[in-house]
């Protein structure tokens, strides 16, 4: 095994029965009421597990799922439904022993105070291994399931639009003061603020808990946190961005992020806006990880794998499209894509499975030897937390005394 | 001619962060580390309870402009904690306070049927309302709800959710591979509401959970508190432990359910009560005294009486006499964040009260605190608390009891091992689950289908 440094990151994205619309049907996948039980998910967490794998996400949002993207859609045939993730990722943690758990948590209609003890706990149920994958929901029809905002109404999803960016820069605006206020609130209790001093009577030090006093346009928030510190002292926050918007917040605050390049030429370009974005900020100095995003549809032959898909597109009545590329062929070929592109300078990939379980169990149960025979794979966890896995050392409290 | 005997329900309260802990006993375990909390429900449902409650917490509490030092300070969030312990339980239920004020139904209502989801339907949901501007500083309402406006937004909020809740029938997965269909119909879980306090509408996403709704718990005590749990609640709790406060509380919440077409076994009335136990009940009650002692010290004593006073007493020894000088009846000042303190509706009344009883019986301050406050209801041997509670709750001063062990997370297992067997020998207390479901351990009716056009 080489120095870590030397190898690659390796994160699986669960979503329902898989990313492709029509997975829901393969003869393999779970019946449609199984996505909605603990036991689903902690198999699926335990298969990446057991694939040594360094984390997975989960998807969320408040809106009903729908084809169209900012609107319902009247389909019946695709996956309709969800569970909270960062209660799943709760369900899961005490049940895995080694995997990350990085559940999506939007910003746009949260409470800071209630995200920060909400992935702290995770933290503590799940002894170190919680992250968050932070998003804005910038649908008009999620902010209706809260009345609390209007959402300026943008009639495009494409940022070329002058009122989309706007909104979208504003959310991010509020997404970045989200973080800010969450990693504050985590801060808020010093390591070894809980004495239990029985000659004085205290249980904790008060000099050792800090109001974190955050204030920006959507909100306000006093502190110190009602929980402790977590393990992880701060839990590693991943951001999926694909436009100079989102990096920008990436760079700004997340330590992993999640890009879409199509191709291995597009990659450098993005490393190196991002490079010089992160610059800019006061986290300069820590590492920013970028992950590439693929969806995957793997088979035991390149023909086998184009055909999978055919016939989930063909069930699903259209070619599957997404903002990451797709690829479909062997976990060989994949294999030698990822160690280009990690040679390209990728730090490491999040793998969306097109079809659970079948390019799941590809992932963890062929990709990952062939990349681990390269050497390019641990072959067995090193670390007890998720922050250790992805080689980030556990940060000092702001507040804490020099 | 004799009555049925009742069934006796029991719950674990997992403490928060008041003077119950006494944290200084080295038998006293981490109140944030999960550990803790998988070994308090392991307890609880090796002994078969109904449930597990957790308390929240939105901000720590202040006395004198500082944090809160001398209890227990800090606690993990109470959603992510249960769906976490329902990996690691089966069967006992998961009970949790969330606040109606700094949340939002929909959020609210998500996390409940996802956490009735990945328990197998064992969530339930204690709603309180809180309405301080000094908790408010750490959310984006911030602000302040006026008093008489509590039970009202809180009754809007649980309709809110009941509405969403209520939004899939339970029916429209179909999941049919070789057709191909998802859903019974377009648009699931369709739901608006247009109130006073909430304007919301859209699809719910989370499809109808296994107990259709959490199990609704309600713990407040004012006349309006009442009303709204025989109105709404499956369970309430109470602080009347004993056999006449109990009796009147008890009657009085049942009484109020006809008018609302609930049947009086369909709201299950559970007092909280702290117990200690020594092989005599003469040890027991020695044990009981060093408890206490423990449990209010002389620091903590002065901190409980300025509570009353809403005064500085830190100049008075809490060995000596109690002051002279009455308490300060102007805005609530001394300490933030403190649900106790609001039941002092008449502080020179209560001081004058406490004057009296410490001169007639020679108490300290310290000695009055401890004799006024939280003295433990269940006191004795095995056999005399076991007779306690089933007499108590076969003569309807309550259906069972919410139980708070003073160190955590063991001290529940004495009462399991030796208490709960006897309870059983008797015929009052279950030997196994019959059901899967907390509606099923409380025997509660299952929900009527829902009926009628969805909006």
């Amino acid at each position: 095994m080489p120095p870590e440094s030397q190898g690659i990151h390796l994160a699986v994205a669960l979503d329902g029965a898989g990313w492709h619309p029509a997975a829901w049907r393969e003869p393999g996948a779970a019946a449609a009421t199984e996505l909605l039980r603990g036991r689903y998910w902690v198999d699926l967490v335990r298969e990446a597990q057991a694939g040594l794998l360094d984390f997975v996400t989960i998807e969320d949002a408040f809106a009903l799922q729908s084809s169209h993207w900012d609107a319902p859609d009247d389909r019946t045939d695709q996956v309709r439904g969800r569970l909270d993730a960062a209660l799943i990722a709760a369900r899961v943690a005490p049940v895995t022993e080694h995997i990350g758990l990085v559940p999506t948590v939007t910003t746009t209609h949260t409470e800071p105070f209630h995200v920060s003890k909400s992935l702290a706990t995770l933290d503590y149920a799940g002894t170190g291994r919680a992250g968050w994958r932070v998003q804005v929901g910038g649908r008009g029809g999620e902010a209706a399931l809260f009345g609390r905002r209007v959402l300026p109404r943008v009639v495009s999803p494409d940022l070329a639009d002058p009122a989309t960016l706007k909104l979208v820069a504003e959310l991010f605006d509020e997404a970045a003061d989200h973080v800010e206020a969450v990693r504050r609130l985590w801060d808020s209790w010093e390591d070894d603020a809980e004495i239990r001093d029985a000659a004085t009577g205290r249980f904790v030090d008060r000099d050792k808990l800090h109001y974190i006093d955050f204030s920006g346009p959507q909100f306000s928030v006093r502190g110190p946190s009602i929980t402790q510190r977590p393990p992880q002292g701060q839990p590693p926050v991943v951001a999926l961005a694909h436009a100079t918007v989102a990096y920008e917040f990436a760079a700004k605050s997340a330590d992993v992020v999640l890009v879409t390049p199509h191709g291995e030429d597009s990659i450098a370009p993005i490393l190196a806006e991002i490079s010089t974005l992160r610059a800019a900020t006061e986290r300069a100095e820590d590492p920013l990880l970028v992950f590439a995003d693929l969806v995957v549809f793997l088979d035991e032959n390149e023909a086998g794998a184009v055909a999978r898909k055919s016939q989930l597109d063909a069930a699903a009545g259209a070619e599957y499209v997404s903002d990451a590329q797709i690829f479909a062929g062997t976990s060989h070929d994949l294999a030698d894509l990822l160690a280009a592109w990690s040679a390209a300078g990728l730090d490491g990939f999040r793998l969306r499975p097109a079809a659970i379980p079948h390019d799941l169990n590809s992932i963890t149960r062929d990709l990952v030897p062939l990349l681990q025979e390269r050497g390019l794979f641990r072959t067995e966890y090193q670390h007890d937390t998720l922050r250790g896995q992805l080689g980030l050392s556990r940060p000092a409290n702001r507040y804490a005394a020099a | 001619m004799t009555k049925p005997r009742k069934q006796i329900h029991l719950a674990a309260h997992f403490p928060g962060v008041n003077n119950t802990t006494v944290w200084s006993d080295p038998r006293s375990g981490s109140h944030i580390e999960f550990e803790s909390f998988r070994r308090f429900a392991r307890i609880a449902e090796d002994a078969k309870f109904d449930f597990l409650f957790l308390a929240e917490g939105l901000r720590l509490r202040e006395q004198s402009g500082l944090i809160y030092d001398l209890d227990v300070v800090g606690r993990p969030d109470t959603f992510t904690v249960l769906a976490a312990l329902a990996a690691v339980t089966d069967r006992l239920g998961l009970a949790g306070t969330i606040n109606s004020t700094f949340n939002e139904p929909y959020e609210v209502a998500r996390q409940f049927a996802s956490l009735d989801h990945l328990s197998e339907g064992r969530a339930a949901w204690n709603v309180v309302t809180s309405w301080d501007a000094f908790t408010g500083e750490n959310f984006r309402r911030g602000g302040y709800l006026p008093q008489d406006q509590r039970y009202e937004r809180a009754r809007a909020f649980l309709h809110a959710a009941q509405e969403l809740f209520d939004s899939w029938q339970g029916d429209e997965i179909v999941g049919d591979k070789r057709t191909g269909q998802f859903l019974s119909g377009p648009r699931p879980g369709r739901f608006e509401v247009h109130d006073k306090f909430f304007d919301i509408s859209g699809q719910f996403n989370v499809p109808r959970s296994p107990q259709g709704r959490p199990v609704i718990l309600q713990a407040g005590d004012s006349d309006e508190g009442r009303e709204f749990a025989a109105a709404e609640a499956d369970a309430i709790f109470s602080r009347y432990g004993t056999l006449a406060e109990g009796q009147a509380f008890y009657s009085d919440v049942k009484d109020r359910m006809a008018k609302y077409g609930r049947a009086r076994d369909q709201l299950v009335v559970l007092p909280a009560a702290t117990f200690v136990l020594g092989d005599t009940d003469e040890e027991a009650k020695e044990l009981a005294n060093v408890v206490r002692h423990q449990q209010v010290s002389g620091q903590t004593a002065i901190k409980l009486l300025e509570q009353l006073w809403n005064r500085d007493l830190s100049a008075y020894d809490p060995d000596g006499p109690l002051p002279e000088i009455d308490p300060d009846t102007g805005e609530h000042t001394i300490a933030r964040g403190r649900a106790s303190v609001r039941m002092n509706r008449d502080p020179i009344a209560v001081a004058k009260q406490w004057r009296e009883l410490a001169e007639a019986n020679g108490y300290s301050i310290r000695e009055l605190i401890i004799h006024v406050t939280g003295r433990q209801n269940f006191i004795g041997s095995p056999a005399t608390v076991a007779d306690s509670i089933n007499d108590l709750v076969q003569q309807d001063a309550a259906d069972g009891y919410i139980l708070v062990p003073h160190i955590t997370p063991d001290g529940l297992s004495e009462f399991a091992q030796k208490v709960v067997p006897l309870l059983q020998e008797k015929g009052v207390f279950r030997t196994d689950y019959s059901g899967t479901t907390l509606r099923d351990h409380l025997g509660l009716e299952p929900l009527k289908e829902r009926t009628g056009v969805q909006v």
